[in-house]
């Protein structure tokens, strides 16, 4: 998983609540044996004109000028600003395998659904929770200006507009470490690697036909 | 201080360490690989850049996807027909060629379902870890071995660290006293378990099997049992290890031998609960009042005795039980009190992880010896659980006694128990099946299954409907369980 740094980025405003993971990342698209590629197919139905097959080459495929995503303005966006209860329905880690993919890095809402908080910070993306006022005040100020950026502060837990205003957010601070030192479980349990060595010799020694392979 | 319970004791075998937030990790000593929960695991570990922990540790074989008829295996991967399930299995294969994991191809002969073949290898031992991709993995418990099934995101964490993120259980016993029936098996112990204590009647628990009964069982109807656990809620389902699971293991080609053989047969003899052990929870059922099973709804846990009927869902105390029996009933397409011998069947799938050993195609074949299955019947298949043992069942003439008696006689994989291959029920269509999940659509949309024993689902193939297989002529089904 990358460190995640401070960084400024584009935000692309999804006026909508309750965007669930079918949404996010319709069904047929599980199917992929990958984690990686999602992204051509994150919010397929909002984003395409027609219904999206997997493994289709999405290049010629009828885009939807209105959805936001199509939009010359938000192009490079890596923060999406979006409404309540974000990422809801079913566990698909597909989700946030698709916003990664597609470039995004944290998520703004009001509140996030409890399985894709989980599965959105093991896969590297911030999600900040802020107030229904501060959101609404965001989504008026991406509106306002074009090329609308907000910098990310996650060391400091703070959103930071464009007119310098900073907006205060709380993140567990497991996940906080997790994410500015670019560690997932599996990174993490690598913390105690020797450990685990320590405990295999050991392992071994008293049980080795647990470690025997076939004559 | 009481003493250990089985669980407690393999627990504490793997515990590497144990965090402040309640989480522990525990070292794996084997993992299953199949195509379906595998290929992202990979993935992700390319992309982070790690390479496997110990790849010894790992054993792979395609079984979901595979197909069963051998027009289409004889053509090797090329005879998979949905490109989806094509590029699935081989990625495995690439997978496993990549990173140089041991794996069963297709047409191997050890090929099958994870469940059958782990065990069959002995690759699955008393004391070990076991985790898969796959819910079923309980059944490994059956030795005595400690068996998680896991997640995507899991199978890639033990392929990169060795080790599993977990959080101790409680414990519970599910006791079985007295002796079974003639005719009454395995399959009907575990369905008869589930049907006392519901569907999430095991959540939160790590169950050990126990009791004479259970005792008496071979390791393939301890497997059975075990496999069942996560139907009773339960991610872990466990029994004793004695000498029949000694006995099993010896000779298996990933079994110790020698001098190592005998130092691990007196650590296996520990892998039993403590006399003085606490258990959070203990369930104890009459063997002599289980008769053969028949699962009637869209859940395991609505399952009755063969002389019994569908229930009527007014009678139901509680409401939310009447909805959703009502709603079980129309979807089956069952009449309130209607005697379950009354059901009619169009499918008999004999297979899966719960029941596709050799003992269970025995059984199934003691019925099917000299009869016919019925015109009524479309479809009757006997899907062995490895390559290995179809050709044990060969050896001994049951292919040709399921032949004559008008069953389809397969390929190994896990076939219609999902119906990821071609092998598939209609919408309507009522199956016995000996597989382990009745949801709605399990088998093929709009598809109705009942759970049964082998022997039960080889008898309703020959009457067209449910029968007593203890009502049988003796030289039939009732003496199955000799077997
Ligand atoms: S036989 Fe069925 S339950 Fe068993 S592993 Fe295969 S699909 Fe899963």
């Amino acid at each position: 998983m990358k460190k995640f740094t401070r960084f400024d980025g584009v935000v692309a405003p999804l006026d909508r609540a309750n965007v669930d993971t079918d949404l996010i990342i319709p069904k047929q698209f599980l199917k992929s044996i990958k984690r990686t590629g999602f992204g051509v197919n994150l919010f397929d139905e909002l984003r395409y004109l027609d219904e999206g097959q997997p493994g289709q080459d999405c290049s010629n495929r009828p885009l939807n000028p209105d959805f936001v995503l199509n939009q010359p303005r938000y192009k490079g966006a890596e923060v999406l600003l979006a409404r309540r209860n974000f990422g809801c329905g079913s566990s698909r880690e597909h989700a946030p395998w698709a916003l990664e993919d597609f470039g995004f890095r944290v998520v703004i809402a009001p509140s996030f659904a409890d399985i894709f908080y989980n599965n959105a910070f093991k896969n590297g993306i911030l999600l900040i929770t802020l107030s229904e006022e501060e959101v609404d005040q965001l989504f008026a100020g991406v509106e306002a200006s074009e090329g609308y950026r907000l910098e990310i502060d996650l060391e400091n837990q703070r959103v930071i507009t464009p007119d310098g205003k900073a907006l205060a957010f709380e993140v567990d601070a497991f996940r906080k470490h997790c994410l500015l030192n670019g560690l997932d479980d599996i990174g993490i349990t690598l913390q105690d690697e020797d450990a685990i060595r320590a405990f295999e010799q050991k392992h071994k020694q008293a049980r080795p036909w647990l470690f025997r392979q076939p004559a | 201080m009481s003493g250990q319970t089985l669980y407690d004791k393999l627990w504490n075998q793997h515990l590497v360490k144990q965090r402040d937030d309640g989480t522990a990790l525990i070292y794996i000593d084997r993992q299953l690989l199949h195509e379906v929960t595998s290929p992202q695991a990979f993935e992700g570990l390319r992309l982070a850049k790690r390479k496997p922990w110990r790849l010894d540790a790992n054993l792979a074989t395609p079984d979901h996807n595979v197909p069963t008829t051998l027009k289409e295996r004889a053509e090797g991967n090329s005879g998979i027909k949905d490109p989806v399930s094509l590029i699935q299995v081989q990625t495995l294969d690439d997978n496993c060629v990549e990173y140089g994991i041991e794996e069963f191809r297709i047409n191997d002969p050890r090929q099958g379902i994870v469940h059958v073949v782990g065990p069959e290898q002995g690759a699955t031992l008393p004391g070990m870890t076991v985790v898969c991709g796959d819910s079923h993995t309980a059944t490994h418990g059956a030795f005595g071995a400690l068996a998680h099934g896991i997640g995507t995101s899991e199978v890639e964490h033990v392929l990169a660290t060795q080790c599993l993120l977990a959080q101790k259980m409680k414990n519970m016993q599910v006791r079985v006293e007295g002796e079974l029936g003639l005719g009454v098996t395995a399959k009907d112990v575990v369905l008869a378990i589930i049907g006392e204590i519901g569907t999430a009647g095991g959540t939160g628990y790590a169950i050990e099997f126990a009791g004479s009964a259970i005792a008496s069982l071979s390791m393939e109807g301890r497997m059975t049992v075990c496999n069942m656990a996560i139907e009773a809620g339960a991610r872990v389902g466990l029994i004793a290890v004695d000498d029949t699971t000694i006995e099993y293991l010896a000779k298996r080609p990933f079994a110790p031998t020698a001098e190592q053989w005998e130092a691990a047969v007196a650590d296996w003899r520990e892998l039993v609960s403590d006399p003085d052990a606490a258990f959070d929870k203990v369930v104890t059922l009459k063997a002599e009042e289980i008769e053969p099973q028949v699962s009637w709804g869209t859940s395991p846990e609505m399952v009755t005795g063969i002389s019994g009927q569908v229930p009527d869902p007014k009678a139901a105390q509680d409401e939310t039980v009447q909805r959703s029996h009502t709603r079980a009933l129309e979807y089956m397409g069952l009449q309130p009190n209607q005697k379950i011998t009354d059901i009619k069947l169009d499918k008999v799938f004999i297979g899966s992880c719960t029941n596709s050993r050799i003992e269970d195609l025995r059984e199934a074949a003691k019925v099917a010896r000299g009869n016919k299955v019925a015109d009524s019947i479309k479809l009757a298949m006997v899907v062995p659980g490895s390559g290995l043992v179809k050709r044990q069942a060969e050896a001994e003439g049951l292919d040709k006694i399921f032949i004559d008696a008008g069953f389809e006689w397969r390929e190994p994989g896990c076939s219609m128990c999902l119906a990821m291959n071609a092998d598939k029920l209609g919408a309507g269509e009522h199956c016995a099946s000996t597989s382990n999940r009745n949801f709605e659509g399990r088998q093929g949309y709009g598809g109705r299954t009942h759970l049964v024993s082998p022997a039960m689902a080889a008898a309703a193939a020959i009457a067209g409907h449910f029968v007593d297989v203890r009502s049988l002529p003796a030289n039939d089904a009732t003496h199955a369980q000799e077997a």
